[in-house]
């Protein structure tokens, strides 16, 4: 058992070096010239190669890389090609903000998810069921960039009751657990929560309904099991399953909200990757796509050991 | 709790019914049980009788579709509620199952009576421990303490002869071999002594040498505890090996009862008879099996007369027009048939 953790832990390695080659030679791939955010156009051809070589423009790709690894080792992603500060605090703050959003959208999202695959699940074929997997359909279906302009049409320009725009009052970027602060993340947390609330709705419906066909749910009735404990018993069989969808679904949500930090300018890694992929700013980039891509590589670590942990089956493999 | 029996019950129960002359555990009187499905209704069970005293092993057989499992099931009221109909009165040690709230049922499944099941490895919850699994019935049932439960779970391992009992108790379901945990299913089953037993063909899914061990084994602990066992199954080489009694159904209803002598060695109704005629055994190496003609008819609209006449060879027109009624060919021994007067003609 301790053997397949240790194996899982140590798979992390190979699985982070290939993210950030891949990282790093994406944006080297995509077209443009990351010149043209640092230096003007007319600029003499001295003072451009005075910059490149400044920013190790000029050397070897895969000597860039190497550099590039051995300083993102020690904390350091370079300098913004835009406005020269460091590439790392602006990831980190950036993606403090990222997070309560992703965190406040799936508590939305999972609970609503989780609450309603189960009803439905377990009356499978009713009209709550068919109620339910409409309004889940709708979830995954519905455009959520659209759905978070109709939501600021219809509650901040109509009636006017929660602000459509940034993280907090002014433009500050700190956060605190406060009405002030809460009241801007209402909208985009919601926007974001319906797309994970459809995937984890139809994922555990669909889970529930296939663990109660089952022929040890009888069993467990059979032996006078009362049906609040024959409930414990499915969720502990849906649970894995639901668990990887949701951890997944969390990945998507911190990397996928670009366009809803756009939609409601929300200061985190979305709203910082749109801004540095039109300034071409690749060190912001390279840096951000490589720290929520580890992210996600951490998010799936934790699932599957979790997964390990509930599902015995899963350690043989 | 145990259930005491009024003395209404016991009346009731010392019926001159009773295959038996020993008090009757369990009572079964004109049970229908009837499937809703969209745009038509499954008539499974249509009128089964059965009884059984108490230590007595009464074997249902029958081929698939013949509603033996429905019969079982509904002994404990397993099937699912919106779409089945029952009717008809089921008593079990002076209960009335039928008319129990969803409370009781669940006090009584799994303490005085409990099932073991075809598939073993499908019955378990694949995501518990074996052992905690056992214990979780036993705290339901006698409300003691986790630690206690797992403690019987071992007596109950030891009981059912499973070699390194302690350690197999720590076992996830998918460790344990078919036959491993069908003696686990059946310690399960055992876990809260109860008084009737109910096997759903427990030795199908099984390889051939440990179907055999299963069922020894069953039959040890039914002697030995003094159960009473009814157990479903299609093959009459296990209903002769474990039963005392035999009821054969087909299409829903009983169609011959009596001691095992009486069905296997003198079978009466037709339907038995071509049973065993189409049992493959040494004397028959080399010549071709005679198998029963036909196949049953659909339950959503079974034919007005003997459900079998179509298949046959000795229908007349009586049997296409009316259900026959179990008649008495001889002592401890029921069948139901227009024809068994004629039984040498065949």
């Amino acid at each position: 058992m301790n053997n397949y953790f240790l194996k899982r832990i140590l798979y992390v390695i190979p699985i982070t070096l290939a993210v950030s080659f891949f990282c790093f030679s994406l944006v080297h791939l995509s077209p443009g010239d990351p010149m043209d955010a640092v230096v003007s156009p007319d600029a003499p051809s001295e003072v451009v190669a005075m910059v490149q070589s400044a920013y190790g423009f000029d050397r070897p790709l895969p000597e860039q890389f190497a550099l590039w690894v051995s300083r993102a080792v020690q904390g350091d992603l370079g300098l913004s090609a835009a406005n020269g500060r460091a590439v790392t605090s602006e990831v980190f703050s950036a993606l403090k903000n990222t997070l309560i959003l992703a965190i406040a959208a799936s508590m939305i999202g999972f609970t609503m998810g989780c609450t309603f695959g189960t009803l439905a699940g377990y009356f499978q074929g009713s009209w709550l069921d068919r109620l339910v997997t409409g309004f889940a359909v709708g979830g995954v279906s519905i455009p959520h960039y659209w759905l978070g302009m109709l939501l600021v049409i219809i509650f901040s320009v109509e009636l006017r009751w929660i602000p459509s725009s940034g993280a907090g009052p002014g433009s500050s970027s700190d956060w605190a657990f406060e009405w002030a602060y809460l009241r801007h993340l209402i909208l985009p947390a919601v926007t974001l929560s319906v797309i994970p609330m459809g995937v984890v709705t139809r994922t555990v419906r669909a889970m529930v309904a296939d663990i109660l066909a089952h022929e040890f749910v009888e069993a467990l009735r059979a032996k006078g099991l009362a049906e609040r404990r024959v409930f414990l018993h499915v969720v502990k069989n849906v649970a894995p399953t639901a668990l990887a969808v949701m951890g997944l679904q969390l990945g998507y949500l911190l990397g996928g909200s670009i366009l809803v930090e756009t939609v409601f300018s929300w200061p985190g890694t979305g709203l910082l990757l749109n801004n540095a992929i039109f300034q071409r700013d690749l060190p912001i980039l390279q840096g951000t796509i490589l720290v929520l891509a580890l992210f996600f590589v951490a998010l799936n670590l934790i699932v599957d050991l979790a997964q390990a942990r509930l599902d015995p089956r899963i350690q043989r493999g | 709790m145990m259930p005491i029996a009024t003395p209404e019950t016991l009346a009731e129960d010392e019926a001159p019914v009773a295959a038996t002359g020993a008090e009757s555990l369990v009572e079964v009187r004109d049970l229908k049980v009837h499937f809703r499905t969209p745009g038509r209704q499954v008539q499974a069970v249509n009128g089964v009788d059965l009884s059984l005293a108490r230590g007595e092993v009464l074997t249902i057989l029958g081929e698939s579709g013949s509603g033996k499992s429905v019969t079982l099931r509904s002994l404990m009221r397993l099937l699912p509620e919106q779409r089945t109909l029952l009717s008809g009165r089921v008593r079990v040690a002076g209960e009335d199952i039928l008319a129990m709230s969803r409370g009781e049922l669940s006090r009584y499944r799994g303490s005085i009576a409990s099932m073991i099941f075809q598939e073993p490895m499908l019955a378990f919850d694949p995501v518990f421990r074996i052992g905690d699994q056992i214990a979780e019935t036993v705290r339901r049932h006698e409300g003691v303490s986790h630690a206690e439960g797992l403690a019987r779970a071992l007596e109950l391992f030891e009981l059912v002869r499973i070699p390194s009992a302690k350690r197999r108790l720590s076992n996830y379901p998918h460790e344990l071999s078919g036959g491993m945990s069908q003696r686990a299913m059946i310690a399960l089953a055992l876990s809260c002594r109860p008084r009737l037993l109910l096997a759903d063909e427990p030795t199908t899914a099984l390889d051939a040498t440990v179907q055999i061990q299963i069922l020894l084994l069953l039959r040890d602990l039914q002697r030995e505890l003094g159960m009473s066992v009814i157990f479903v199954t299609h093959d009459m080489g296990v209903a002769n090996e474990i039963s005392d009694r035999i009821a054969v159904m087909y299409a829903g209803r009983v169609v011959e009862t009596g001691t095992v002598d009486a069905v296997i060695g003198r079978p009466r109704h037709p339907y038995t008879l071509g049973l065993m005629q189409s049992r493959a055994s040494g004397e028959l190496r080399g010549r071709r099996l005679s198998a029963i003609p036909g196949s049953p008819p659909d339950m959503a609209s079974p034919p007005p007369g003997c459900a079998f006449a179509a298949r046959c060879p000795r229908a007349v027109e009586a049997c296409r027009e009316a259900v026959p009624e179990l008649r008495s060919p001889g002592e401890q021994h029921l069948a139901a048939c227009f024809r068994l007067d004629n039984a040498e003609d065949r």
